[in-house]
């Protein structure tokens, strides 16, 4: 019989890492989460309400991967916390869908057996079979559920088709699950585990009808990847390739950009009265336009992170850089949550929940926002396409020298400060490195788009709100009471003059600090208000020129270098800021995270333009 | 390749010449898991909880450059990545 319960049932996606429940989730639920092929993508729990073809409602929660329930990290415990029924406000899953990667059963079965030690409904699936049955492993699914005792479901959750196989087969079982709100308190001692571990291998032997060796493509690729020489020039190659790619494909969509925002504000330049025509040139149109134009080389950047992510490199990379990061105090395992806070520190610093050590988390998460992130970008190419001549060095685009030079600034004083913090605010001993490396995929074209999309929207939505609202009142602030003089009679210039004696000693104009107030909002945003600031004060054919070239003759090399030393350094990110309070927890080091990167930048700032000055005379 | 069958238990004394260290395995040397060194608990259950296993397949498929650490095992069909410290804690009979 089947009868509607009260509530939608909930079912809970758990299982070892990277073996593609995220993958079901964002297919069923429409794509609201991330994926990428590294342990440890998914650190906190997402839900989401689907129906099956029958019209139930499900409501599917998506866990980060656990290979057991000792719970050791943050992300594993909320896991464990959460198919334990032991999160505040909220029920127990009424089943839990257990997933494992089929080619690799063998290993990972006992920890099927620790979570069906949990008494409560589950249902195993067995997913990537494709890919099993490809590599040649037979496995007889008869025999595997009656050692089990529940059902078993081999599936391929990463094809549209295979989810709606699996949604189906899981439908037919949902008549028979109840809720079951009971709470559980797991405890697994070694003694356990070995004992699981021994069952495990016996039902291994027996259901596993053939077994093929490592993947052969994996084991290929590995041999040159992961090789002790080649390895690590790979990884410096694939990383240079992505500086220089966000320079050389970039340089045609962002002309057209450019040239399509000069017509807009033409346009805008006809209309009266001529107070709403500056503001519409001026401060909406100069402040979005300046930062839309990066978005080609925001996309290319993110393609080349979220390929890296999803392909299986990503572990590869925190295999390399393992024994350096050691050196510097941290783990393999912190270089992607700092290779991810290219794109943005903001999900870096989520990502280090996967550390287990408390210190190596707090440091990566100190460090984090010295990683180069995109918002950066705007930054640097404004100002290296303003002062650096599009010329080649050797086969090098010397630009693209320029930028790799300020990433590998900010690798290496990460590093450097990392090490520092090491030997004394977090000191403590050295962390193990323990990772399993996933197989290498080919990323699906469907998931790239997805993650392309969500980080794109990102940045679009930033353009029209923060920057679009600082535009405006920026826009407002600087042109009144008077600009008869120019900005200084304007009320951003009246509050521009009061900091411009600190900021004098590191070179930067009066237009400069006026900018930079609103650019503590994000990085981006000061180009929007140089913009908004360089558009208001331009004479007529300063109007016509790029901020770029409106640059070049505003400013000095010492200036401008100073500038990018600056933002090698500044913490000009609220939402890393809010990001680093909620994930230490703690306002102390925030502070002390928002105090020492402002020294440093000041500091770098300082010795940059010194320098610069001495050789330019 | 058949799936292995058996148990697999470290010997001592006249066997101690097949027994090794993971860490001291040569690159691709393969050999089967017999035991777990007693000296550090909680790291032989994380070994453990990631798939280690008495009986299991393992193989040393690479090292790291400086110090030659970490070492890329596989562990029958995954790849496990860990520093020399940690493969100190595993024991392995070799079938030469």
């Amino acid at each position: 019989m089947t009868s509607q319960p009260a509530r939608p049932l909930r079912l809970a996606l758990v299982g070892a890492p990277n073996t593609g429940k995220t993958t079901l989730f964002n297919g069923l639920s429409g794509g609201r989460a991330k994926t990428a092929n590294y342990p440890g993508v998914t650190v906190e729990r997402r839900t989401g309400i689907f129906h099956t073809p029958n019209g139930r409602a499900v409501e599917l929660i998506d866990l980060p991967g656990i290979y057991g329930l000792a719970g050791r990290t943050l992300d594993e415990r909320v896991a464990v916390d959460a198919i334990t029924g032991r999160i505040e406000g909220e029920t127990a899953p009424d089943l839990l869908l257990i997933f494992v990667n089929a080619t690799t059963l063998r290993t990972h079965l006992h920890s099927v057996l620790e979570l069906k030690s949990l008494g409560r409904p589950a249902v195993l699936v067995l997913n990537m079979i494709d890919l099993a049955k490809r590599d040649g492993t037979k496995i007889n699914v008869i025999d595997l559920e009656k050692s089990l005792g529940i059902p078993v479901i081999p599936a391929n959750a990463s094809r549209t088709s295979g989810r709606e196989e699996l949604v189906r087969r899981i439908d037919a079982l949902l008549d028979d699950v109840a809720q079951n709100p009971n709470s559980v308190h797991p405890v697994t001692t070694l003694q356990d585990l070995k004992t699981l571990q021994k069952k495990a291998r016996a039902i291994a032997d027996k259901v596993i009808l053939h077994e093929s060796g490592l993947n052969t493509l994996t084991r290929r690729l590995d041999s040159i990847l992961m090789h002790p020489l080649l390895g690590p020039i790979i990884l410096a190659s694939v990383l240079f390739l992505m500086f220089q790619a966000v320079y050389a494909w970039a340089n045609i969509p962002m002309d057209i950009i450019d040239g399509f925002f000069g017509v807009l504000r033409g346009l805008a330049q006809q209309i009266h009265p001529a107070w709403l025509s500056s503001f519409l040139a001026d401060g909406v149109i100069a402040g979005i336009g300046s930062v839309l134009i990066f978005l080609p080389q925001i996309i290319i950047l993110f393609g080349f992170i979220l390929l890296l992510e999803s392909s299986g490199y990503m572990g590869r990379a925190a295999f390399l850089m393992d024994e350096l990061m050691r050196r510097a105090g941290l783990n393999g395992r912190a270089f992607i949550p700092l290779l991810s806070s290219f794109a943005c520190a903001v999900p870096g610093i989520m990502a280090a929940r996967t550390i287990e050590s408390e210190r190596d988390r707090l440091t990566t998460i100190l460090v984090a926002p010295l990683m180069t992130c995109s918002a950066r970008l705007p930054v640097y190419t404004l100002i290296i396409a303003a002062f650096i001549p599009r010329e080649n060095v050797g086969i090098f685009n010397q630009q693209g020298l320029v930028m790799f030079v300020l990433y590998m600034a900010g690798i290496l004083s990460a590093l450097l400060i990392a090490f520092v913090l090491r030997k004394t605010l977090t000191k403590g001993e050295t962390q193990p490195f323990l990772m399993e490396l996933p197989s290498y995929k080919l990323p699906g074209l469907w998931g790239f788009a997805l993650g392309l999309w969500q980080r794109v929207w990102i940045f679009l939505r930033r353009a029209g709100t923060i920057i679009f609202t600082v535009a405006i009142v920026l826009w407002f602030l600087a042109s009144f009471p008077s600009t008869i003089d120019g900005i200084q009679g304007s009320f951003a210039g009246m509050i521009g003059s009061i900091l411009v004696p600190v900021f004098k000693p590191i070179g930067f104009s009066l237009e400069t600090v006026i900018a930079l107030v609103p650019g503590m909002a994000a990085r981006e945003v000061v180009v929007a208000a140089m913009g908004t600031v360089y558009a208001l004060q331009g004479s007529e054919e300063e109007i016509t020129g790029s901020l770029s070239q409106i640059l070049q003759n505003a400013w000095t090399l010492p200036s401008a270098l100073s500038f990018l030393a600056w933002y090698v350094f500044a913490p000009q990110c609220f939402a890393t800021i809010a990001m680093v309070r909620r994930e230490t927890n703690s306002l102390n080091w925030t502070l002390f995270m928002v105090s020492y990167l402002f020294a440093l930048a000041y500091g770098a700032a300082f010795v940059t333009y010194r320098v610069a000055l001495m050789f330019t005379g | 390749m058949l799936v292995a069958n058996g148990s697999h238990i470290c010997f001592t004394g006249f066997m101690g010449d097949k027994h090794k260290k993971l860490d001291e395995l040569n690159r691709h040397e393969a050999g089967h898991v017999c035991g777990f060194t007693t000296t550090n608990e909680t790291m032989v259950m994380k070994l453990r909880e990631i798939g280690f296993a008495e009986g299991d397949e393992v193989e040393v498929l690479g090292r790291g450059l400086l110090g030659g650490t970490p070492i890329s095992v596989r562990l029958n069909q995954t790849i496990i990545a860990l520093r020399v410290r940690e493969a100190q804690l595993v024991e392995v009979e070799t079938s030469t």
